[in-house]
């Protein structure tokens, strides 16, 4: 009972919280509608007992991503009058695709109701983030260092792509350079003499 | 009792909610990379929900997966748009047509 009265009222903050994101004049009320969402939804996510994902959605999107997108907001000087050119235009359009998508997906659900099978290869004595990491660290060890990787790489390509080249040490590549480059320019033969090996103590 | 189909239907709901989203916001960029976000999000939601009903740890693993390419994604979207900025002195969606000259 008090189950079911936590889930609607989440489902609505969080439904109501995602239309404010969409409708909301001011970019930066949107990004504080956004983080509003996420925390209900890992309210809802501790709900069904996934509490490792739970807060490593706190974590990661309000604590890292959305404070970027706020930054972002914050820092650009945006003409919200012109960027909502033609808002009640695709109004109509919107709403009815938003709805046919939404009662074709209901449609799939109410007509061909999932099966739920009693998969069980969870071990209920562990906690659940002592069960992710049993697998994440065996199973998916390989894909954790891919997923490394592709944050690195969204590092590196932040800073290389927001750096000025006007700037006094930055290291940058000349392109018409880099591509009149041939092989005699970067590798020289040189000949010299085969010289005794000093040997040491001597 | 709060079943599988409801928490199915919440994700659809947001979903459309972050499509109708895009279609309505889409001279503004900003809003269209957070409505991509919150689609992510319906996503995650149905993985999550899978994977706890069906008593299988792997959902997890995989929003585990999609949550670090989100992060990944939109620091490179907002790199894009500051370099935008700067060059072009607003966030325009109609005046990125230089690749096209």
């Amino acid at each position: 009972m008090l189950q079911t009265v936590f889930f609607y009222a989440f489902s609505i903050v969080l439904v109501l919280s995602a239309l404010q994101v969409v409708l909301a004049k001011n970019p930066v009320q949107s990004v504080l509608f956004l983080v509003l969402a996420f925390v209900t939804s890992s309210c809802l996510w501790i709900m069904l007992n996934v509490e490792f994902l739970a807060l490593t959605l706190i974590l990661v999107y309000v604590g890292a991503v959305m404070v970027l997108f706020l930054f972002v907001v914050m820092m650009l000087d945006i003409d919200i009058e012109t960027m909502r050119k033609g808002f009640w235009k695709n109004l109509p359009l919107a709403i009815c695709l938003g709805l046919v998508i939404l009662v074709e997906m209901i449609m799939v659900l109410v007509t061909k109701p999932v099966v739920v099978y009693k998969m069980s290869q969870t071990d209920a004595t562990l906690s659940n983030s002592n069960q992710i990491g049993w697998v994440l660290y065996t199973q998916y060890s390989y894909p954790v260092e891919l997923a490394s990787l592709i944050l690195l790489l969204g590092l590196v390509v932040a800073v290389a792509l927001t750096l000025r080249s006007s700037e006094k040490n930055a290291k940058y590549q000349d392109i018409s350079k880099q591509v009149a480059v041939s092989s005699l320019g970067r590798i020289e033969m040189v000949k010299m003499q085969a010289e005794k090996p000093e040997i040491e103590g001597e | 009792m709060i079943g599988m189909n409801h928490f199915l239907i919440l994700s659809a709901i947001l979903f459309a909610i972050s499509i109708m989203g895009i279609f309505l916001n889409r001279k503004n960029i900003i809003v269209v990379l957070m409505a991509i976000e919150l689609m992510l999000l319906a996503v995650n939601f149905n993985f999550v929900t899978f994977s706890s009903f069906l008593h299988n740890i792997n959902g997890q693993i995989f929003v585990f997966f999609t949550l670090t390419v989100a992060a990944a994604e939109s620091s490179i979207g907002l790199a894009i748009l500051i370099l935008l900025f700067r060059n072009m002195r607003g966030v325009n969606v109609e005046d990125m047509t230089k690749l096209k000259e």
